[in-house]
Parts: structure tokens; sequence; C-alpha cells
């Protein structure tokens, strides 16, 4: 990817960070944490990987992605409102009474999700029925997925880490967003799931390791990705929690807890200061 | 001529699922879900998913999502048991167009024992807002519920049974989601049963005319949405009602029947089902110790009747 591309899809990364804390700051509630480790890659995706339609959301053979780890659906919102799925200024209504944007990503009302997830584990088997859906209709869109690092813990996941190399679901890409932090804490003392490479390895998937927060490496993960034949590939994507927000990052208290006034308008400056930053060198 | 609803499945799979857009997906049990007989027919839209039940609900979610009309299938145990979270949030939910073939439910498992006799589905599934739940009578019913579930945009649960089951209903049967069938007329008392205990209330229903009752047989064959009208007209003009299936009393047909009945024409209802786990033996052993009798649909009956 040339440097201007990444600069710019930086720009609108930290545009989706601000999105996704502005919800969940009026809102009072949501995970930042985690929002904020996958705007990168949703940017990426969104902007510029997936065949996508924001005047027509259902469009039949576009490319999906499955947030399984739904909790994070405020950079998913964010990532959908600056592509145009919906207005920008709906963010703010996040998890309000009158609002569609749901607390977790609801696939009937809001415009661009691919499908209603929230309970950790369902997300990766569906992009896997979506993935062999593709296979069965002879179609070349393809099928991403979101998962968390504490997800891993989940026992279905695994039932689809045999599925997907089982039926050779070449189309299907995972990403793990390995910040290393769940709400308990540090993944390895709460309940290890590492090595997630290996693990996945072992069952049969392309296993990529990569910078979750590089463009140049998650758009080369993507790209061997879709030369990898005949199997599914994982990306285990090192990210920071609460990345670019200063005392957001690494720390796990930020997993599902909303920021106040204070604490929101210095993300909001933090955010503002990186754009400023990335736009002085476009 | 009796026939196990689960063969009536495996049938209607391969005669009303020649449209592309069906898939069928099993958890390793085809040979008794009789899912067989679709591999067979069309293997290319089989889908094996090993022993993961939970995995299989969601795999559908996402086959549907992109158009298909999957059916899911397994045992009653192990779709609305183990698997009712996934078929709640990534299935319900979302309204999805998944239609779950559960079968082996019921206490006629048999030998088997309690962790396969699935007796709470219809409670659990009936819960799920959007689900239409169908359990039903004999052959001809099964296979025109498959049909109809093919029909229907949306979130499907059909239970189907391993025992062999007489028809109840004739050749030129019409099957509607939703709506109840009088099979006898009568006016002393009705019975509504559901499954195969509508045999037994036609039994139970010719046995009563020896004591001069005159009872009512509706078969309910749709769970959900209930046919609100059959058995409020029921109420109305019999004024007792006995409900009977194979399933717990907490939350099935009779807790279906009594919403209905205690909101639109309070009448006595008495409910035939089972309270505890089941166990081991033969379906007829079973059913006689558990009460799922014509038998025990007379008398209870004649105990309603008592309370008009």
């Amino acid at each position: 990817m040339n440097a201007k591309r990444a600069t710019e899809l930086a720009i609108i990364a930290n545009r989706v960070r601000k999105h996704a804390l502005t919800g969940v700051y009026n809102a009072q509630a949501g995970h930042p944490g985690g929002s904020l480790s996958i705007s990168d890659l949703l940017t990426l995706l969104y902007f510029e990987v997936m065949n996508v339609d924001p005047k027509n959301p259902r469009m039949a053979d576009r490319d999906r992605l499955v947030l399984s780890k739904g909790h994070t659906a405020p950079a998913l919102y964010g990532t959908l409102a600056e592509r145009g799925f919906f207005p920008v200024e709906d963010v703010a209504t996040l998890r309000k009474i009158d609002s569609y944007l749901q607390g977790h990503p609801d696939m009937k009302n809001i415009p661009g999700v691919d499908m209603s997830t929230g309970s950790l584990g369902q997300g990766v088997s569906v992009a896997g029925g979506m993935a062999l859906s593709a296979k069965l209709d002879k179609k070349d869109y393809r099928v991403y997925a979101i998962l968390g690092d504490g997800e891993l813990e989940e026992g279905q996941v695994w039932e689809q880490a045999m599925f997907a190399p089982h039926y050779k679901l070449d189309n299907l890409t995972i990403f793990v967003d390995f910040n290393g932090l769940q709400i308990d804490g540090d993944i390895t003392k709460v309940m290890n799931p590492t090595p997630i490479d290996k693990k996945f390895e072992a069952f049969g998937w392309n296993v990529i390791v990569c910078d979750a927060h590089s463009f140049d490496e998650l758009s080369d993960a993507i790209e061997k990705a879709k030369a990898c034949k005949g199997k599914p590939t994982a990306v285990i994507m090192k990210s920071v929690k609460g990345k670019n927000v200063s005392f957001m990052e690494n720390n796990a208290a930020w997993h599902g807890s909303a920021p106040n006034e204070e604490q929101y308008n210095q993300a909001i400056r933090e955010l503002d200061a990186k754009i400023a930053e990335l736009e002085a060198a476009l | 001529m009796a026939k196990a609803t689960r063969i009536s499945y495996g049938e209607a799979l391969v005669k009303y699922g020649s449209n592309e857009n069906v898939v069928v997906l099993d958890a390793d049990l085809s040979k008794s879900t009789k899912t067989e007989m679709f591999q067979k027919a069309y293997p290319e839209r089989f889908i094996n998913c090993g022993i993961a039940e939970a995995n299989m609900m969601c795999v559908a979610a996402g086959l549907a999502s992109t158009g298909k009309v999957a059916f899911a299938s397994t045992f009653a145990m192990f779709a609305a048991g183990r698997a009712y979270e996934q078929i709640r949030n990534t299935i319900g939910y979302p309204g999805l167009n998944v239609k779950i073939g559960a079968t082996h439910a019921g206490i006629s498992v048999g030998e088997d024992g309690a962790t396969h006799q699935c007796l709470e589905d219809l409670a659990l599934m009936r819960t799920i807002p959007g689900m239409v739940v169908i359990n039903p009578a004999d052959d001809i019913e099964a296979q025109l519920a498959v049909k109809a579930a093919i029909e229907h945009n949306g979130p499907v649960y059909m239970r189907f049974g391993r025992l062999a089951v007489e028809d109840v209903n004739g050749e030129d049967y019409k099957f509607e989601i939703g709506k109840g069938v009088e099979l006898k007329g009568g006016n002393d008392v009705t019975i509504i049963a559901t499954g195969l205990m509508v045999q037994e209330a036609l039994k139970a229903a010719e046995t009563l005319k020896d004591d001069g009752i005159d009872a009512r047989v509706i078969n309910i064959h749709t769970i959900k949405p209930i046919d609100k009208d059959i058995i409020i007209k029921a109420a109305k003009e019999t004024g007792a009602i006995v409900t009977a299936e194979e399933h717990y009393i907490m939350g099935g047909l009779g807790s279906a029947v009594t919403e209905v009945v205690c909101e639109g024409a309070p009448c006595p209802v008495k409910i035939i089902g089972t309270d505890r786990y089941g166990k081991s033996g033969k379906p007829a052993e079973l059913f006689e110790e558990y009460g799922l009798t014509a038998e025990n649909i007379a008398n209870k009956v004649k105990e309603v009747i008592k309370m008009k």
C-alpha cells in the first residue's frame, strides 16, 4: 500500500475511534477498549478491501463481515457511518431507547450490518455458513469475521475451527484481535488461549501473524489470505486495547466502561491531535 | 400404516427439497434423523457438521442470511436444549430462514433414557419471538409441515418422533401453519392433543362414548402461533378442556392452551404431560408409567367435567 493511502486510512480510523467514543460517552455504556483496537482493521476492510455499496447495503454478492466480538459495535457503527451507510450524527444515539443503533449489532435494522452478534463464539460459525454458501453457489464473494482473543475461550469457536478447513473455505478470513486483555484482566491469567497461532495451524488454517495497527501488514495479510487456496485464513493481529487514547491503552478497565466528560474530552483532543498530525503529513 | 415422523421428515426433505436453495445440515445423526435420504438424493446440498450442534445452528444461520432455506437437524435434546442460545440469538433474533428438524423428541425415544428424552423443547422454542413451533401427529402431517416450513419465510422448529405412530389424518388432509384441526365433534368436553397424543385422544374419545360423554377432539399441530379461535370456541361450547402432550406440563401445549383460555374464555383445564425426567424402557411401558395413555385422558376428562 502506498504511504499516502495508508495515512488517509489512518485518519479515517481515528475518526472511527472518535465516533465509537462519542457513542459510548453519550450512552454512558458500551465497550471502548476493544472498539479502538479494531478500528484500523474495520477501516481497511470497508474502505479498501470489501466489495460493498452503502446505497445498496443488501447487495446480493457483496463481501460480508461478521463482528463475532459484537460488543465492539461502536467501532463497526463508526466505520459504517464514515462509509456512508447511515448519517455520522446517528452514532451519538448508540444504545438509546429510540435508536436503531443497538448495543450489539442488529442486522435487521442497521444498514450495513451483515449479522446480528453479541453472544461470543457464534459469529465465527455464521461466517463459516456464509462462506460455505458462496462455495455452494460458486460465487466469489468473500467473508470476514473479527473475533476477540478472549472469545477464543468459547468452545464453539473450535467447532468452527474444525468446520472451515474441513470444507476448504478459502473464501473465509478471520481476524483475532489479540490485545491480551479481557474483562477480568490478562487473558493468559483468566483462561489462557495461547498459543493462538499454533492452535489454528493445528486445526488446518493458513495462519498469519501481523500488527493490527499497520495498514501495510494488514493489507498484506488480506492479500495472502486471498491467494491461499484450499484453506481458510486466520490473521492473528497483535493489537493494543484502547489504541490511540493514552489512558485507555492496555488497560482492561476500559473493556466495558464509559468515559466521563473530562475523559471523553481528553480522548477526543488526543485523537484530533493524531488526525492533525496525519493530515500534516499528507 | 404406522410410521415414525422422523421418517416422514427424511422423505419430505427429498420430496419438497428439489429447490436449489434448500440445504440440509446434520450433526452426525443422519441415519437416525433420516436426513440421509436427502443426502442420497442431493449430496451436494447436504452438510455434515459433525458432533457440534452449536456450530451447526450458526452455520445454518449464515447460510440462511445469504438466501438459503437451511434445515438443521439433530435430536430435539441437542437442538432445543444444547443449542437453545444459538437458536435464540443467532436464528430467532435476526429472524433467519432456518428450519430446525428436531427428531427423537419426547419420552418415546425409549431405551436411551432421560438424557435423550427431550420433554422441554416446546416450552423452550415457544419463548422465542417469531419462532413457529410445529409438532406433527402423523406421517402426512409431518410431511406437509416440512412443505409449509419451506414456504414460510422465517424460523420454524419442527418436532419429530422415533416411534411409529398411527395415521390420524386422511389422504386429502390440508395442513396450514397455525390452524388447529377438529378431528371429532362433541359438546361435553374438549380434548386438545398434539403429536403422538392425538391418536390417544381419539381412542379416549371412543371409550368415553360408553360413559355417555361426547368429547370433541382437536389436534393442535402448531404450538406457536397457536389457533386461539378453535380453542376459545371449544372452551365456550364444551366448558371443559383436557390437554395431552408428550412433554413437560410446564410450558408446552397445556400452558399455551391455558394462556388462551384464561384470557379468552375461562373454563377448567386439566393438563396431561410429564412432570419429571424420563428413564429407559419400552415406549409403551413409559407411556403407561408417565400417564400418557388414552385411559389417563379418559380419567382426566371425567374429573374435569365434574369441575364445570
